[in-house]
């Protein structure tokens, strides 16, 4: 049983109506800059929006790998494109949102064509090493790209305005501007995975062969899939070249790409809420460890692997487990 | 004389030395229900999977409505109105049995790549889908997930997505496969009220829904057509006797 399908169950046994935990999720986000607004300082709204910006490219990830069981190693290479769409363009003076937004998406969803093209022709094993050949492309391009910094990286002068006016620069602003993409995010992608088109990818999750006897050309809807998720951590990438008014080719490493995937895994499979649970649980743990060891991974390591071990579904399900164990005790 | 539905014409399909469809030559008439039997490995299933695309001959020709459909990729020819069931279930385990059917309802009616709008809440998908969920007396599990469905419970869900397609021509992988007496006795109750609708290909062991059901019966051997004919004739048959029904009778 796919782990949406026991998550929702589990979730209507306790009576709680499915939109209960996103609803939370969200209402929590919304209101965390009122409280760094009384205790001060813009630690805890940067912290938020990097979570939300990998959050999206998570929810886009979970898409590909919990709703069509497409392991994609190469996602980062998408968040790297649209990174990069921002910080080439503002080096040639177009500072407008307005360009580079579009810009961001258009080229990362083109590449997510032009490789899915080929990815989607292989399955299981070999897909996940071919986005991750793809992925590696894109971060060998990156780093040799002298004129915008190869290796080192690219410095943006100013974050983008938008039609003119410099609204991303307050750093509340852009919080909230990340808060509605990742919400726009969100919705999108429950309204696509219950859609007529979601339906026939989740069918083909489980049997690709039985969906395409149906009467579906199963590749048609993969590649679209793809796109869509690629387009979606292009708009990531957007946002993190002007979260961090910088760029660099480590945003589209392998490394990164297998952050992501354990994002998704560690909240929960297939669920989208679980990914961004899982971007949460990932930044502030890395946040907060990284404080006291430089060698934080030793920590995190060994909890993922009992988490991958012990509960299958994530920390969503390991949390609807624990309480459903609650109420009949 | 009318136009055959589906013609197999000389086809050819070896896996290495083995030889399992030899110059295969076979007419299915509008509304026919015709039989294919044979033993073990006699190249049954190898013959539906040609038909329906999943595998490619060697050579020869099949002509659908007179068309040459060879090279077509499974899900066009399912859109043409080719329908399969298969021998091992391959439902959907995750999505209930009203998803399962109303996925097929999908794939005939209007496009799939709306990206918006809840698949799971139109009636125009769910009726269609609890009719096709009733012609097989399913429609009381329609919210049950297949994966969960008992054995026959899952072989009348392959004949309910099938039926949902609308299909010309139904090619049936042997529906009975691992049934009950009973559950048997019920998919020969609905293949029989359904016959007539649209031609089938039935690919079974079980000869008492054979001789049940079918129009004409055609024998396969080593990938060849030993006897074709009416229930009557190939039963007669010494050769048929004698290479597989001798021992099924008996």
């Amino acid at each position: 049983m796919p782990a949406s399908l026991a998550a929702s169950r589990i979730r209507r046994r306790e009576g709680l109506p499915a939109a209960t935990l996103p609803a939370g999720i969200f209402l929590v986000l919304a209101l965390l800059p009122t409280v760094t607004w009384i205790t001060g300082g813009s630690y805890l709204i940067s912290v938020g929006s990097r979570v939300m910006i990998f959050a999206i490219a998570a929810v886009a990830l979970d898409l590909l790998v919990g709703y069509a069981a497409l392991i994609s190693f190469g996602h980062a290479a998408f968040i790297g494109l649209g990174a990069y769409a921002v910080g080439i363009l503002s080096a040639y003076g177009c500072t407008d949102a307005l360009v580079s937004l579009p810009v961001a998406l258009a080229v990362s969803a083109a590449y997510a064509f032009l490789t899915g093209l080929v990815c989607l022709r292989t399955k299981g094993v070999y897909f996940i090493m071919i986005t991750l050949a793809f992925g590696q492309m894109a971060f060998f391009t990156a780093s040799s790209l002298a004129p915008f910094g190869g290796d080192d990286g690219l410095t943006i002068a100013a974050r983008n305005t938008f039609a003119g006016f410099p609204v991303l620069r307050n750093e509340r602003v852009f919080y909230y501007i990340v808060f509605f993409c990742l919400l726009g995010t969100y919705l999108f992608c429950r309204a696509l995975v219950a859609s007529r088109f979601g339906r026939v990818v989740r069918g083909a999750k489980e049997n690709p062969i039985r969906v395409s006897t149906l009467g579906f050309d199963v590749y048609r809807f993969q590649l679209a899939t793809y796109v869509i998720a690629g387009a979606l951590a292009g708009l990531s990438g957007f946002l993190l070249a002007n979260a961090a008014e910088f760029v660099s080719p480590a945003y589209m490493s392998w490394q990164r790409s297998g952050e992501l995937i354990v994002m998704v895994l560690l909240g929960g499979l297939g669920s989208l809420d679980g990914a961004v649970i899982g971007a949460a649980v990932y930044l502030l743990t890395e946040e907060w460890l990284s404080a006291f060891t430089e060698n934080w991974k030793v920590i995190f390591g060994p909890v993922l692997v009992l988490i991958v071990l012990f509960a299958r579904g994530g920390l969503l399900g390991l949390t609807s487990a624990l309480a459903r164990r609650i109420m009949r005790a | 004389m009318p136009e055959p539905v589906l013609r197999l014409e000389k086809l050819r399909k070896s896996f290495g030395a083995l030889l399992v469809t030899d110059d295969l030559t076979l007419d299915v008439m509008p509304r026919e229900l015709h039989a294919v039997i044979g033993p073990n490995g006699a190249g049954k299933t190898t013959l539906i999977n040609q038909i329906s695309g999943l595998i490619a001959p060697d050579s020869g020709s099949i002509l659908f409505h007179g068309h040459d459909i060879i090279g077509m990729p499974v899900d066009a020819r399912a859109r043409l109105g080719l329908a399969r069931s298969f021998q091992v279930s391959s439902v959907l385990p995750g999505f209930s049995a009203l998803e399962n059917v109303a996925l097929a309802v999908q794939s005939r009616s209007g496009s799939s790549l709306r990206l918006f709008g809840r698949a799971a809440e139109e009636a125009g998908l769910n009726e269609p889908a609890m009719a096709a969920l009733g012609d097989v007396g399913l429609a009381e599990r329609a919210q049950v997930p297949a994966g969960e469905l008992a054995h026959g419970e899952k072989r009348a869900l392959e004949l309910a997505i099938a039926l949902a397609m609308r299909p010309k021509i139904l090619l049936l992988d042997e529906p009975m496969a691992g049934t009950g007496r009973e559950e048997t006795a019920r998919l020969i109750a609905v293949l029989r009220r359904l016959k007539g609708r649209f031609s089938v290909v039935l690919v079974e062991h079980d000869m008492t829904a054979v001789f049940a059901l079918a129009d004409r019966i055609s024998v396969l051997l080593y990938g060849r057509i030993l006897a074709s004919g009416t229930a009557a004739a190939v039963r007669a048959d010494a050769r048929v006797v004698a290479a597989y029904l001798g021992e099924e009778m008996e």
